[in-house]
């Protein structure tokens, strides 16, 4: 094969038609691995990076809901006021992230290149759990940077076709993958939403009282939780909410969590009045 | 000890030539038409599972007749070549015109130093903002390129089915009128005339009224519908006998002249 490859540069290379494969990760690993994220040397000494922070997620009947607040810190500063941290992973199935912005959002632009990459040459969607599955090895991928503190974790979710229920996933840094459920935070206000949560969610909520559960969740985190960004009206900056059920996946308008936020925040329990 | 032949380099390229083109008339002819809002591809084609048309990126398509297994070696690498350079660079940066390269250079060097051509020939298509930008490439298996305006005809008997669609193809037709003209053309004229049942056709097209990716498959519902909208088709002008059959002019080499269709 030498020869013609040095006669044809042009040509495309094994890599490409070699059967077997569904995965661009296992692609870019035989073709181009300096493309994969963490590549090269991690850092030896701590590097401080913008940090995402927490995300929600919860069950409801016939689908899931996830949600990010938009702050990103760095140390005690606020890093970015308006990032996103929950993304569409593909049509039935969502990606949050706390940790290192920088790596988690890579980890996210591949994990979709890859749903959709399988999508394509397959012709069918992956299962959610081969989703989640696929996530796992991923995360455990990253390990080398996250012993240097560069630690990027996901929590995923989507509405599973076999089962018609929504369902959580959640992972570690060595890409253990766990079943969440009912509801799930990550990130440095996650203590605040799941105390939150375990008194607002009940099994059975609809969809638009998991909307309301989840905001109500960030907001308790971002009033305990310097780093978690609340909804800012001034600014017209709100979370990011996405809803997820069997014809797919819907972002929230911002007018629909405008109105939301200024219900629960007229709640008597959160007023300091006495 | 026996000498070895000598075969003249003409000779060696149009035996070649004249196998691969054996080998993609064999296929169903596949049609690719531009209309209003994307670009349509159909073919008559019984398996549900094994595509001759497919997705390859946001706003690129694929259609391929010939040897399944190797036009189905060559979508897979096209769509790894172009989830690599959106990966590596951007979304917007994945266009035909470089995987059409990428197409052709493959397919012409296998056709010069394999012993065997491929036996395929392949469409590209990229959907623009308007028709005039749409971009219609079709492959041939020894890797000359051809940049059709409006409309790719490929597989057996392609020259005849273009002759056809070129006397009806306007700019500016709507997609039942499209599919409508498309089943027509494939389902042949005169004493070869026959119907061809829609669970037979496969259907898809790349929409450019919709964001990010714009493939999207025909179902036999929608196709159905779609065809039931169209405007009855005017029947074809029986000057079918008349027309000499294009021989040798489809391959931008030159270098064959048998027909390539039975």
């Amino acid at each position: 094969m030498t020869a013609p490859d040095a006669r044809y540069p042009d040509r495309l290379p094994p890599a490409f038609t070699r059967p077997g494969s569904s995965s661009f990760v296992d692609f870019l690993r035989s073709h181009a691995p300096d493309l994969l994220p963490g590549a090269g040397p991690a850092p030896q000494s701590p590097v401080s990076t913008p940090h995402a922070t927490t995300i929600v997620a919860l069950t409801y009947e016939g689908g899931m809901v996830m949600a990010g607040d938009r702050r990103a810190t760095a140390g005690s500063a606020i890093a970015h006021r308006q990032i996103e941290k929950v993304f569409a992973a593909d049509e039935y199935s969502v990606i949050g992230i706390a940790g290192t912005a920088g790596v988690a959002v890579e980890l996210v632009r591949l994990f979709q290149l890859e749903l959709e990459h399988y999508e394509k040459i397959e012709g069918t969607l992956l299962s959610l759990q081969g989703k989640a599955n696929r996530l796992g090895s991923m995360v455990r991928g990253n390990l080398p940077m996250a012993l240097q503190g560069l630690v990027a974790l996901p929590l995923f979710g989507g509405y599973d076709h076999r089962e018609h229920t929504g369902r959580i996933f959640s992972y570690d840094v060595v890409g253990g993958r766990y079943d969440e459920h009912d509801y799930h935070s990550i990130g440095s206000g996650a203590v605040y939403a799941k105390g939150s949560l375990k008194k607002v969610w009940h099994p059975g909520l609809d969809a638009e009282d998991a909307v309301r559960v989840a905001l109500h969740a960030l907001m308790d985190a971002a009033d305990d939780d310097s780093a978690t960004g609340g909804p800012d009206a001034r600014r017209g900056i709100y979370p990011i909410v996405v809803r997820v059920d069997a014809t797919g996946q819907e972002r929230i308008a911002d007018e629909q969590l405008a109105t939301l936020a200024a219900e629960i925040d007229a709640l008597p329990e959160r007023s300091r009045e006495v | 000890m026996t000498q070895p032949f000598y075969v003249s380099p003409e000779q060696l390229m149009k035996d070649r030539a004249d196998f691969a083109r054996k080998g993609i008339a064999r296929g169903r002819s596949v049609v690719v038409l531009g209309y209003d809002e994307g670009i349509a591809f159909v073919t008559e084609n019984p398996s549900g599972a094994l595509h001759k048309i497919s997705e390859i990126y946001d706003r690129i398509g694929f259609a391929a007749v010939g040897k399944y297994n190797e036009f189905e070696n060559l979508r897979v690498a096209g769509v790894r070549y172009a989830d690599l350079r959106g990966y590596s660079y951007d979304r917007e940066d994945v266009n035909a015109r470089g995987l059409a390269n990428a197409y052709a250079q493959t397919l012409g060097a296998v056709f010069t130093t394999e012993s065997k051509p491929l036996e395929v020939e392949l469409a590209v298509a990229e959907v623009g903002a308007d028709q005039d930008s749409d971009q219609l490439y079709r492959l041939a298996y020894d890797g000359s390129v051809a940049d059709e305006p409006g409309f790719v005809v490929m597989g057996g008997a392609a020259d005849k089915l273009a002759e056809r669609v070129r006397a009806r193809w306007t700019p500016g037709m709507s997609l039942p009128e499209v599919l409508a003209l498309a089943v027509q053309v494939l389902s042949g004229t005169g004493k070869d005339a026959r119907t061809i049942e829609t669970t037979n056709l496969e259907a898809a097209v790349l929409d450019r009224t919709r964001t990010r990716r714009t493939f999207r498959r025909l179902s036999v519902h929608t196709l159905t519908e779609l065809l039931d909208q169209a405007p009855a088709q005017p029947p074809e002008q029986a000057e079918e006998a008349s027309q000499p059959p294009a021989e040798g002019t489809d391959a931008a080499n030159g270098t064959a002249s048998s027909p390539d269709h039975p």
